[in-house]
């Protein structure tokens, strides 16, 4: 088989989740991207890895381990980053990226603060309106 | 492109002999089903990043992290194909749809889904696909994968390879697993004593909606415990 | 001690009392008093021996040169001729009366330490410039003197009239400093030498090149330092100091230096017709148009300011004739008369709570209040107004006899037509002189109206000085005519009958006038209540006085005069009152001719500066704020647009790296 084919459509896919990443406002639809920039990074090892083994006498197959591995961490990202976007939600009551914006120039430093007590605010009207 | 022509070099005086087996326009039944998978794939990630519905979103990654799944098959890579479909497909998956709702993701169309950095990131992409294409294809395109014999990615091979050459590796990931699963726990019981602490003693005494604390603790309880399994699951997979 | 020794440990003791002074007024308190009077006093006696060993004989020289200065040395010098000693003496004498005097009046002062620091400064400085013997080095006294009066003129600087007073006191003397630094400069490249017997020596042997400018040059510092026309309108304002600060500046210090250098260098200045005749007009205007402003004023102590400035002009007119031994002997009476007039003045201030003569002719019985100041100023008055046989009367006989000796055309030193100058301007000095004198005795101690407020005794050490000086002021004159001579250029000082009748005539008309004037307006007087006290009058003298001064614009429209219906000086003087009163407008004058211009240039400096030049300022500064602003645009805070632009970058070096690999 072609290298070329695996190698464009993982190189269409990483641009497709950087595009994601870039242009998502949600947080979790962020790291879905994150999670399609893996997977075409995990698709370039195994293409490269199945041609070396071929290629070569010996081979450590290090491309499929590195692709365990890669899904190993991807999946304790998930899970780090999915607890951390709720903390942010929580403390926020936003997930999305463009209103977390305590770095920008001229933010008030009160603003976190009020902006968590309003999301309290409305955590605590959406939890009575769940208990009712 | 002296990287890229040191790889091509290299690649070429591997699989000369393949090379002239096999000519450019003229694809071999393996090629076409990837091509087309990879097609499906690509349009399936496309609507992943642009599709206005949030939980759309989520299951058109499904069928994305699937067909990556299928083209691992086709490469010969049983195993990390398995491995995707039960946990890309198994628990992540699950676990964004979980994150989706406990954000109270709008359910239906939501026309703010894309922020207003959009044109600048389609650019990005664009430029950045276009010359990642390039140089690829530049590189590569004398280059052909052998995929005749045993399987290169079959359990067999890939667990030998894996518990003879990657075992030291293979057990620190286990620490890190260990240190996400630690990790995500102290964050969410951070955030609940932080937050929860002044209900929880008030309970007693003014008898107040006890319903808060406890919806507000499930999230991070039910994160946690899928945390777990999901782990545990990865770690049976493999 | 040889008399050089004694010499320079003259000027050294109130110096050095005034350093120890200053440096001991804050941790030894009980040590001010001592160190302020003492050194003076020391001063005064070291002086006094000087005179007597000089006796009138060969001048003292002495000199070292401290260090080579180039072209023209400097050397510290000593040059004590008949002069120097006297004037020296002089000095001393008021210038412990003036301490002691202080002791009483900054009774309760907070600044008293460095008040007497200064004061004490002050004498040192004006002992140095009588005794030295190198122009350099008198500059140097000169201009400490300048300074001290800056500081002692605003001692009072809580009020607006004391530091507007002190800054004017400043300004004005810098106005003739300026030409006078010149002045000595050219003087010293024609002569080879700043040493005074060398120029002297110089100018003997026809060695000056440009006598009337050097001259000229000089003659405009003289007139800042002894307030004569057109430099004198520091003085009046100057009352805004303390009354012994007055004193001090008056009757020995700072106006004397001027006339001091004049009689120093003579023939300096004789060597230039037209510098004499420059010399004798200021004399005369100086003393007629101060003779009428005295007239018109309601501030006790601008009277007597005034009355000075008329003094040293007779002083300045006995230069002006070629006579330094008339200038120096006036100078001498009259450093002890005007002392008093001003020390007596502060105890009168004192007892009646207001500088104003329009309240104090409103008090009954002041005179009892205050019975030392009342007999001391009442010789004092008559010593001012030359009745025989006050010294002024033999001082002022000596001027005029001067003046009539050149008129007459007996000496070839000074032109005729200073002489009658002088002459002309002299008796009619003296019958304002008698006049506004008299009017001050009247106003100040024959009013009529409600009692006079009792504050008890003044205290001793003010009123005891007084009648030390009384002592000179009845006898000096009478005593000294004979003597001074032997002292002097042996020129002949006894009074000729001729300008005595004349002088003494025309005194007692303008006693009579005004006292004539008096008694037609004493009866207005009961009808228009006017005045002012003190808010405290059981404070020192110097808070007083202080707060008299400061109430004084606010409570009569104006510093120097009071609308008074009652004013003989009004009466006399007619029209010509209300220009009398503002010193003929010549603080306009200036206003016009100096301060505007300065004020319109700094307009135009401030307007370059913040139109022109600011604008290429901010034109640069524009830039890259334009810039930050646009960098700050782009911190957004949105986490996706730093990534994006993060990106971007790395694709576009990506690219370019590959481009340059591929050598394309």
């Amino acid at each position: 088989m072609h290298l070329a084919y695996p190698a464009v459509l993982s190189t269409l896919l990483f641009c497709t989740g950087l595009y994601g990443v870039l242009a998502r406002r949600n947080a979790i639809l962020v790291l879905m991207s994150v999670e399609v920039m893996l997977n075409a990074v995990n698709l370039n090892l195994v293409a490269f890895d199945v041609w070396l083994s071929k290629a070569a006498e010996e081979t450590l197959h290090s491309g499929q381990a590195l692709t365990l591995f890669t899904i190993a961490i991807a999946a304790a990202e998930i899970g780090i980053g999915l607890a951390i976007v709720l903390a942010v939600h929580r403390n926020r009551g936003t997930a999305d990226i463009d209103k977390l914006r305590d770095t920008a120039e001229g933010h008030e430093t009160d603003g976190p603060d009020s902006d968590a007590r309003t999301a309290e605010q409305a955590d605590r009207t959406g939890k009575a309106e769940a208990t009712a | 492109m002296s990287p890229a022509a040191a790889a091509a070099t290299a690649a070429h005086s591997m699989t000369t002999a393949a090379a002239e087996s096999h000519g450019f326009l003229s694809p071999t039944g393996v090629e076409i089903a990837f091509l087309l998978v990879g097609l499906v794939t690509f349009g399936a990630a496309l609507v992943t990043v642009t599709t206005k519905q949030l939980v759309h979103a989520a299951l058109w990654l499904v069928v994305t992290l699937g067909g990556i799944a299928v083209e691992y098959l086709l490469l010969t890579a049983e195993f990390i194909a398995w491995v995707q479909v039960l946990i890309y497909v198994g628990s992540v998956v699950v676990l964004l749809l979980f994150g989706l709702m406990l954000t109270k993701a709008p359910i239906g169309r939501s026309p703010d889904a894309d922020s207003g950095n959009r044109w600048a990131a389609l650019a990005v992409a664009v430029a950045a696909a276009a010359a990642l294409v390039w140089v690829v294809v530049d590189a590569f395109r004398a280059t052909w994968i052998d995929l005749g014999g045993p399987a290169a990615g079959s359990t067999e091979a890939t667990g030998a390879s894996l518990f003879q050459n990657w075992v030291l590796p293979f057990e620190a990931l286990s620490v890190l697993l260990l240190a996400a699963l630690v990790g995500a726990i102290v964050l969410s019981r951070k955030a609940k004593t932080e937050k929860s602490s002044p209900p929880v003693n008030s309970r007693p005494a003014t008898g107040s909606s006890p319903s808060v604390p406890d919806s507000r603790n499930h999230p991070v309880e039910r994160n946690g415990s899928v945390k777990g399994t999901e782990s545990a699951e990865q770690e049976g997979g493999r | 001690m040889t008399t050089t020794t004694l010499a320079v440990l003259v000027p050294l003791l109130p110096f050095l009392g005034a350093a120890a002074g200053l440096l001991l007024g804050r941790t030894a308190p009980g040590f001010v008093r001592p160190l302020a009077v003492l050194p003076t006093l020391a001063a005064l006696v070291l002086a006094a021996v000087i005179a007597v060993r000089q006796g009138g004989d060969q001048a003292v020289d002495a000199a070292t040169e401290l260090t080579p200065t180039g072209s023209v040395p400097i050397e510290l010098a000593l040059h004590i001729d008949g002069f120097a000693a006297l004037v020296a003496v002089l000095v001393g004498f008021v210038a412990t009366c003036v301490q002691i005097y202080s002791t009483g009046y900054l009774r309760d002062d907070p600044r008293y330490p460095s008040y007497a620091a200064l004061v004490a400064l002050f004498t040192s400085a004006m002992l140095l410039v009588v005794y030295s013997g190198d122009l350099i080095v008198l500059l140097v006294g000169w201009e400490i003197m300048g300074i001290c009066s800056y500081f002692l003129v605003g001692h009072y600087w809580e009020t607006p009239e004391a530091r507007a007073a002190s800054i004017k006191a400043f300004l004005v003397t810098k106005l003739g400093d300026v030409p006078f630094l010149i002045g000595l400069f050219a003087l010293a490249t024609d002569a080879g030498s700043f040493r005074i017997t060398t120029v002297l020596g110089a100018v003997t042997h026809g060695g000056l090149d440009h006598p009337t400018l050097i001259a000229l040059l000089l003659l405009a510092g003289v007139a800042g330092k002894s307030a004569q026309f057109p430099l004198h309108t520091w003085l009046p304002d100057a009352m805004a100091g303390p009354t012994p600060v007055s004193a001090l500046i008056h009757a020995a210090t700072m106006v004397a230096a001027g006339v001091y250098f004049i009689a120093r260098l003579l023939p300096v200045f004789e060597a230039s017709q037209a510098a004499m005749i420059v010399l004798a007009v200021m004399a005369a205007v100086t003393m007629v148009g101060s003779g009428l402003a005295a007239l018109a004023q309601d501030d006790i102590k601008r009277v007597l300011a005034y009355s000075t400035i008329g003094q040293l002009g007779y002083m300045t007119g006995a230069l002006a004739v070629g006579d330094r031994g008339a200038a120096v002997f006036h100078l001498l009476s009259h450093g002890a008369f005007k002392a008093l007039l001003f020390l007596a003045a502060g105890v009168i201030i004192h007892a009646a709570g207001t500088n104003s003569l329009a309240a104090m002719s409103r008090m009954r019985d002041l005179r009892a209040r205050v019975p030392d100041a009342y007999w001391t100023m009442t010789v004092a008055l008559l010593a001012l107004a030359a009745i025989p046989p006050f010294s002024g009367f033999f001082s002022k006989e000596s001027v005029l006899g001067a003046a009539e000796h050149v008129a007459t055309g007996h000496t070839e030193h000074a032109p005729g037509v200073a002489g009658w100058t002088i002459l002309v301007a002299g008796l009619l000095t003296a019958l304002l002189t008698a006049a506004y004198a008299m009017r001050l005795w009247l106003l100040a101690f024959r009013g009529r109206g409600t009692e006079a407020p009792d504050h008890g005794r003044q205290p001793l050490t003010m009123t005891v000085v007084l009648w030390v000086l009384a002592v000179p002021s009845l006898a000096l004159g009478g005593l000294a005519y004979r003597v001074l001579p032997d002292w002097f250029d042996g020129r002949d000082l006894a009074p000729t009958l001729t300008t005595s009748v004349l002088g003494t005539g025309v005194a007692l008309v303008g006693g009579i006038v005004t006292y004539g004037a008096w008694r037609y307006t004493a009866s207005v007087a009961a009808h228009s209540p006017i005045g002012a006290v003190a808010a405290h009058p059981e404070g020192d003298a110097a808070r007083v006085e202080a707060e008299a001064i400061a109430s004084h614009a606010p409570a009569y429209g104006d510093v120097a005069s009071a609308p008074d219906p009652a004013d003989p000086g009004r009466l006399l003087l007619g029209p010509l009152h209300r220009h009398a009163a503002g010193g003929f407008h010549l603080d306009a004058v200036y206003t016009a001719l100096f301060v505007r211009p300065v004020q319109a240039g700094a307009t135009l400096v401030r307007f370059l500066d913040r139109e022109v030049v600011e604008t290429y300022v901010r034109g640069a500064g524009a830039l890259p704020r334009w810039l930050g602003i646009a960098v700050r645009r782009a911190q957004t805070g949105n986490l996706q647009t730093y990534v994006s632009a993060l990106l971007a970058g790395t694709v576009v070096l990506a690219v370019a790296v590959v481009l340059v690999a591929t050598g394309a």
